[in-house]
């Protein structure tokens, strides 16, 4: 194999563009396949929707005040990771820092108060092991939590990276990815929103 | 304390059956050989620098291919004991429980741990160079998939000697598969195993669908991509939107097993068959993921060998791809005869068939090419003949399964079995065969020697028929799968023997098979051409073995068989020189952390066996430590410069 060699070549800088536009369109691709891992979980939870055993159920648990605010809190977040996104579009590293430093910030308080409502639930009697329909409800929404657990994760990775290197091409791309999983996880909360807390206290 | 020792080594390893004393001890054997090797040779930096951290697809291919022929020899030696078992009425060679390991392990190990890597060899050692493309479109990221299938099918492998085998059928069906029936690990093993192996699959089939989206040599529209690239893309579509649902449902099921949840129990509001519904929503196109790949092999060999262009080029594309949506709305067949309404039967029955037809297209377009075409019988195209009157006869066989009403009647029964080994070994395996024979050339600079290759293609073909043909009679006699024993009064014992025969004949023909690499690495026909098989797509425009950065000079693609028009325009002197122009080359650089991380996923796996929370706990650790290693990895490709790649041409016998 060839030893390495100073990147020195005019056409460097198209070669990485190009292949951090791959990058991009791969992510999408990603995005698509946890689309179906979502729709899988959620056809789970419609099986599972009235199959409470002679547990506790959904509407007499739920407190959508708690569930309301951390919806408001998700949606301000996307929100603002667009606001990271245009600072990153006008070159300012730090407006994009601060950005997705309150994004991170909305982000944790949403997984703070998810934990705080399923320690209520679990206070109140209801465990994965209580009935399927709470089974698929901690699956499901866990599984949502648990992806935006890890994108907090990754932002915090990302302002360390950007505080080194600045936006080039690279730090670009993988902004621009995080912000695609960031809103996509804002969507799938929605109809979580939806099908399990507005149906289920319905 | 000694007692404690004592009580955890016996349930930690399995012991009480001579087989499995001497698995162990060829294990122990085998690894005291290979680290004896290794040191003695100095080579533990070789194997580090040029293979565990290899990020080149050909390499990565080459180790996907050794690891599903280790798998191949496992799945058939389990194939072989069951046969032994059932060969006479009444044996007592198995016992029951070990009877249903071995079928499990068997199924598993053959679709997942051996066809599903076959696959993936052929797609990397072959994708990039027929489209043109230095590389796949992420190279760490295809290692990384490598390393999970890798340490996922040792997870699996290793419950046969450690915890228990999993022995659950080979989709591990509630409520067989949960606590109060299968305590202990080996149904752990099997979830842990395919999850992580899986997870590596996934990114495979995201890694081709963008590779070939995006990776073509300039001028190759879609309309004039080769047929096996078309191939991948369409089991690449179908790994996308099959195998999330796989990880969710393997997710579930261990959530019941671990965490007392009631997704899948017969208590709490669990409903088993939403199990059924989930894996064979995976299942069933996972089928079509590893045989459609096959069809595109003989499409390219078929056109090669009978020096013809495809007969048919389109309708190959359509049938694929109307074979990837169909796929995923045929699953309910597996479960006639389990309680739905009619209507849903006939709509899966229905949809069933239907699959047939862009089939039955394929194999008339296959048949027409041939149609008076000067085809040469080599092994690639003898494999592929072999193909066609056993698919066809297994696809026949498929459409009287789905008549809903008759399947009520061999419904899992040997009909059944023998279908389905039909289908997988006729399609797909003799399909990949046919591919190794086909691209082994291109990957390794020489041909595998003829008649060795003929001796194991008659064993394999006629122990193919002798060991299925009887098991179609069977089924419609009575028998049903899973039994591990049955008496003399049942009438079964002459068919069971001649299957058994059968299944004998395929192992000496994979015995050939072996001694025919080993002998062919020292005595096979060195290929110099690069076009042994005057071939008509562009990986035999490059030199073999394939240099690692693929291509000197990125190809101009201007028709379908780019390079067969080529040499015909070389030979009516209408070809144009034009002038090469050599650049840097922009390659990726090796990396350790797909083969850490992949560790670090197998002790994730091995501590949730095993219910040892801690365990499982440093492995997450491990897997987020390499993820964030990686994110501030910013020196990862390098350029080969001009003159490295004008001496490594010439060093293959190429001015550039």
């Amino acid at each position: 194999m060839a030893q390495h060699h100073d990147h020195g070549h005019g056409h460097d800088h198209d070669h990485h563009e190009e292949h951090e536009q791959l990058k991009v369109l791969g992510f999408w691709i990603f995005v698509v396949t946890d689309c179906v891992l979502f729709g899988t979980l959620f056809a789970t939870y419609a099986v599972m929707m009235n199959s409470f055993a002679g547990g506790p159920t959904g509407q007499e648990l739920f407190q959508l005040p708690g569930v309301i605010a951390s919806t408001f809190i998700l949606l301000t977040s996307s929100f603002t990771s667009g606001l990271a996104v245009l600072a990153m579009n006008k070159g300012n590293v730090k407006q994009l820092i601060a950005w997705l430093a309150v994004t991170g910030l909305l982000g944790l308080s949403f997984v703070v108060l998810e934990v705080t409502e399923f320690m209520h639930l679990i206070s109140e009697g209801a465990t994965m092991g209580t009935s399927g329909y709470w089974s698929a409800f901690y699956t499901l929404v866990g599984t949502h939590g648990l992806h935006v657990t890890l994108g907090l994760f990754w932002m915090t990775a990302l302002i360390f990276q950007l505080k080194r290197r600045g936006i080039t091409a690279v730090t670009r791309r993988k902004i621009t990815n995080l912000s695609l999983y960031w809103h996509f996880l804002d969507v799938v909360w929605i109809f979580l929103f939806t099908v399990v807390y507005l149906m289920g206290v319905m | 304390m000694w007692e404690n020792i004592k009580d955890f080594a016996s349930t930690f390893f399995v012991t009480g059956d001579p087989l499995i004393y001497g698995a162990d001890v060829s294990i122990v054997l085998s690894i005291i050989a290979i680290v004896f090797v290794l040191t003695k040779y100095k080579k533990w930096g070789w194997l580090w620098r040029e293979w565990l951290t290899t990020v080149d697809h050909k390499r990565i291919g080459i180790m996907y291919l050794i690891a599903s022929l280790l798998m191949l020899f496992r799945g058939g030696v389990d194939a072989l004991l069951m046969r032994l078992q059932l060969a006479f009425p009444n044996v007592e060679f198995l016992n029951s429980e070990h009877y249903n390991a071995i079928f499990t392990t068997h199924g598993t190990i053959m679709i997942l741990f051996m066809a599903m890597p076959m696959m993936f060899a052929l797609f990397n050692m072959v994708v990039p160079l027929q489209l043109g493309a230095r590389d796949v479109a992420y190279p760490f990221l295809n290692a990384l998939s490598f390393w999970l299938f890798m340490l996922g099918a040792m997870l699996f492998n290793i419950s046969f000697v450690i915890g228990g085998s999993p022995d659950a059928g080979w989709l591990s069906y509630p409520p067989l598969s949960q606590n109060e029936f299968s305590p202990g690990p080996g149904q752990n093993f099997y979830i842990w195993g395919i999850q992580i192996s899986g997870i590596g699959s996934l990114a495979t089939g995201i890694n081709f669908i963008v590779t070939i989206l995006k990776m073509r040599a300039p001028g190759m529209k879609l309309s004039k991509m080769p047929l096996f690239s078309w191939s991948v893309l369409s089991s690449c579509i179908m790994i996308i939107f099959a195998f999330p649902i796989l990880t969710v449902t393997l997710a579930l099921l261990f959530l019941d097993r671990f965490a007392g949840a009631h997704f899948f129990t017969m208590d709490g509001g669990g409903n088993p068959m939403m199990y059924l519904n989930l894996i064979w929503m995976w299942g069933h196109p996972e089928v079509y993921i590893v045989v459609v790949p096959a069809f595109g092999i003989f499409s390219e060999i078929v056109a090669t060998f009978s020096r013809k262009k495809i007969f048919g080029y389109k309708s190959m594309v359509w049938a694929m791809m109307i074979i990837a949506v169909v796929s995923f709305f045929t699953w309910a067949h597996h479960f006639f005869t389990m309680g739905t309404s009619a209507s849903v039967i006939a709509f899966f029955a229905i949809s069933t068939m239907i699959v047939g037809i862009p089939t039955g297209v394929k194999v008339f377009n296959w048949l027409f090419t041939m149609y008076r075409g000067r085809i040469s019988f080599k092994q690639p195209m003898l494999w592929t003949i072999a193909f066609i009157p056993c698919f066809v006869i297994g696809g026949a066989t498929g459409v009287m399964l789905a008549v809903a009403p008759a399947d009520y009647q061999y419904h899992n029964s040997y009909f059944l079995v023998a279908h389905f080994h039909q289908v997988l070994i006729g399609g797909v395996v003799f399909g990949y065969l046919a591919g190794i024979y086909y691209w082994w050339p291109k990957l390794f600079g020489f041909k595998l020697d003829e008649k060795l290759g003929k001796w194991g293609f008659w064993f394999w073909n006629i122990g193919f028929y002798v060991c299925f043909m009887p098991q179609y009679a069977l089924g419609f006699m009575g028998m049903t799968r899973r039994y591990y024993t049955y008496g003399w009064d049942r009438g079964w014992a002459d068919l069971n023997l001649v299957s058994t025969v059968g299944a004998f004949l395929m192992g000496i023909g994979f015995i050939f098979q072996v001694w025919q690499i080993a002998y062919s690495i020292k005595n096979g026909e060195r290929d110099t051409t690069g076009d042994p098989w005057n071939g008509r797509t562009l990986e035999w425009s490059i030199p073999s073995p394939a240099p690692f950065y693929n291509f000197a000079v990125v190809p101009q693609v201007k028709e379908m068989d780019d390079w067969w028009a080529t040499k015909e325009a070389k030979a009516n002197g209408t070809y144009k020189e034009e002038p090469a122009k050599l650049e840097p080359i922009h390659m990726p650089k090796n990396s350790g952390i797909p083969f850490i991380m992949a560790n670090f996923w197998f002790l994730v796996g091995f501590g949730f066996t095993f219910g040892w929370v801690w365990m499982a706990v440093i492995g997450f650790i491990g897997v987020f430590a390499c993820m964030w290693a990686r994110s501030f990895q910013y020196d990862t490709d390098y350029y080969v410069p001009v003159e490295e790649v004008r001496r490594t041409e010439a060093s293959l016998g190429r001015v550039v």
